[in-house]
């Protein structure tokens, strides 16, 4: 069974571990394209537009490729929600599951070559502190060369480490430790 | 290329916001036992702590002295021709510390006296004097002299501690950069900023400090000039600048910078602010710290995987390896003398400060705390201040050298971290 653009997005959001900029309740993703979800099934039945419903065996060549244009498009967009990338520790290995999310970003710079991005590279508390500004940087500079090699331009990017200096959450534990070795992308 | 800044953040002398309290936790089993008689006072003396009191804390805080209580004492001498050694034996001492203090217009003037109970001779008598509103810097040289008369070695209790206070409130922080006594008295705010704040360091002659500092959005290394409050912005390039260390002279700082790509080790000339690079790797070279020759120096590296100690015997020497102990070891602060370094070093899932006996190549784990960093040696190699938790908090926690006896010198409130002991300045 194929996953619907929304469910892959959500389900991607959801494996992430849920991600700043995202509300919790994990919303749908808008788009007037779509019309009921149908959970169980697993697939989206397309209610057509205003005037009430048009079966599917009824779409043009044209309206099919438009309807997957934009589940295309509502699905990027719903992965560039996501924009805190997590590291293992003393690593700046870039998680798989974290490489179509950096791919949408990195194609949507490229559409929007006036956008520009900071790109922060954070450590957990763990070890020093010097160490880990260079460590955070590595984390930032592994992100930033991801998005070129994926079609973004040096010109729009900027990096910076901030070493352990400012977690995303306080606490000397395994999970806060995980929720802190991180980089973040952020739109200026 | 230097150039002195057009202030951002604020800079002060503003009287002690966040000051340290001392805590004792531990005393070594083989501390001498020394009496400090409480001094004579003949005059007006300024409130606060007493000379002798003082002087008695700082003997206790190294850890090596066990101060008889007063309480105890059968007689208070104030000079030599009082002192009874038979009383003193009887009490278990090994020294007697007696003096008189004299008020001298606006100055407080002491006479003091050592004594070797066993020997029953004099091992030391001089006089010193302060102004009446520095008497802690009195008590403190009087603590010097004695520490040095009995083990030989220069006392470094009239040296300063720089340290980096951070508190939250709500979502803001404050980051302070601070300057206090070895016991934690008499701090003052330097330097105030809402963005980080690292690696404080201090000149040969304890009279600046080089830091890393994110005030404008971007890290960068400072020169302060602590008696005047001057700043030079001495490294601002693309990407890290961190991890300033001074040279002996005073005139170049090894920084790590990651202008190249990534992060290496450059020696700064402060003057014309060229640069050289010292070291060239893919894998992150940071932490540099001269050695005791002033020709070669230790850093941290990653090369084989993790970060580990290394050194260059010059300063194009190959670097050595020193650290194979554990997966992580990082942050070398070799002593003045080439016997020891000292680093952050993980064992199992905790962090320790350990040192590596650079002759045997043995390294000892010094800390039962479990997440240590920041180690900075005393300048006379018998102390070792470095920042832990306690209770969520970080603290900066004082301990022997060999890993004796310890203090800790929480912040009255939030973190105090990345202290920096400062230099014997003669």
């Amino acid at each position: 069974m194929k996953m619907t653009a929304q469910h892959k997005a959500l389900a991607l959001v959801f494996s992430l571990g849920l991600i700043a900029g995202c509300s919790s309740t994990g919303d749908p993703v808008e788009d007037e394209a779509y019309g009921s979800v149908d959970q169980e099934g697993g697939s989206t039945v397309y209610g057509g537009d205003d005037e009430g419903g048009v079966s599917s065996s009824e779409m043009t060549e044209e309206q099919r490729r438009q309807a997957e244009e934009r589940a295309e498009r509502a699905e990027a967009e719903a992965m560039r929600e996501i924009t805190t990338f997590y590291f293992d520790f003393d690593t700046a290995e870039i998680k798989s599951e974290a490489r179509e999310v950096l791919v949408a970003h990195a194609r949507y710079l490229q559409a929007n070559p006036g956008r520009d991005v900071r790109i922060e590279g954070h450590a957990d508390e763990r070890g020093t502190k010097e160490y880990n500004l260079a460590l955070g940087e590595r984390r930032a500079n592994a992100i930033e060369r991801f998005l070129i090699v994926n079609g973004a331009s040096r010109g729009q990017m900027e990096t910076i480490s901030y070493g352990e200096e400012k977690p995303a959450v306080m606490g000397s534990d395994e999970s806060s430790w995980a929720q802190n070795r991180r980089v973040e992308l952020v739109f200026q | 290329m230097t150039w002195v800044l057009a202030v951002a953040v604020m800079i002060g002398s503003s009287p002690a916001s966040a000051e340290l309290l001392i805590r004792i936790t531990e005393g070594a089993d083989s501390a001498i036992p020394v009496a400090v008689v409480p001094f004579s006072e003949s005059g007006a003396m300024p409130s606060g702590d007493k000379i002798s009191s003082i002087v008695q804390d700082d003997l206790t805080m190294t850890g090596e002295f066990r101060p008889l209580p007063a309480e105890k004492m059968l007689s208070l001498p104030a000079k030599g021709d009082d002192v009874y050694f038979r009383d003193w034996r009887m009490l278990g001492q090994r020294y007697v510390l007696v003096g008189q203090l004299t008020r001298r217009g606006d100055k407080v003037e002491a006479r003091y006296e050592l004594f070797d109970v066993n020997r029953e001779q004099r091992i030391m008598g001089a006089t010193a004097s302060s102004s009446v509103n520095s008497t802690r810097s009195l008590a403190h040289h009087i603590s010097d002299r004695v520490y040095e008369a009995i083990t030989g070695v220069p006392g470094a209790f009239s040296t300063k501690l720089a340290y980096v206070t951070l508190e939250r409130s709500g979502d803001e922080p404050l980051y302070r950069l601070q300057v206090s006594d070895v016991d934690g008295k008499r701090a003052r705010v330097r330097l105030e900023s809402d963005e980080p704040i690292l690696s404080p360091a201090w000149s040969p002659d304890a009279r600046k400090l080089a830091y890393v500092s994110f005030e404008t959005g971007k890290p960068a290394i400072y020169i302060h000039e602590l008696s005047t409050g001057n700043r030079t912005r001495v490294a601002d390039y693309r990407g890290l600048n961190s991890a300033p260390a001074w040279s002996d002279d005073g005139r170049s700082l090894l920084v790590t910078l990651s202008k190249d790509g990534n992060a290496e080790i450059y020696k700064l000339d402060i003057e014309s602010g060229s640069l050289k690079r010292l070291t060239n790797h893919w894998s992150i070279d940071t932490e540099p710290m001269w050695d005791h020759t002033g020709d070669g120096f230790y850093f941290t590296s990653d090369r084989s995987g993790g970060p580990q100690i290394y050194h260059k015997a010059s300063e194009d020497a190959e670097p050595r390896r020193i650290t194979f102990g554990s997966r992580y070891n990082a942050r070398p602060r070799p002593d003045n003398d080439g016997k020891y370094v000292y680093y952050v070093h993980q064992r199992d899932k905790s962090f320790h400060i350990a040192r590596t006996n650079l002759k045997t190549e043995e390294e000892t784990v010094l800390t039962r705390t479990d997440s240590d960093e920041s180690p900075s040696v005393a300048p006379n190699g018998r102390m070792l201040i470095y920042a832990t938790k306690q209770g969520g908090n970080s603290v900066l926690t004082v301990i022997a050298a060999d890993g004796g006896a310890a203090y800790s010198l929480p912040a009255s409130k939030g973190d105090v971290r990345e202290p920096a002991w400062s230099p014997i300045v003669r």
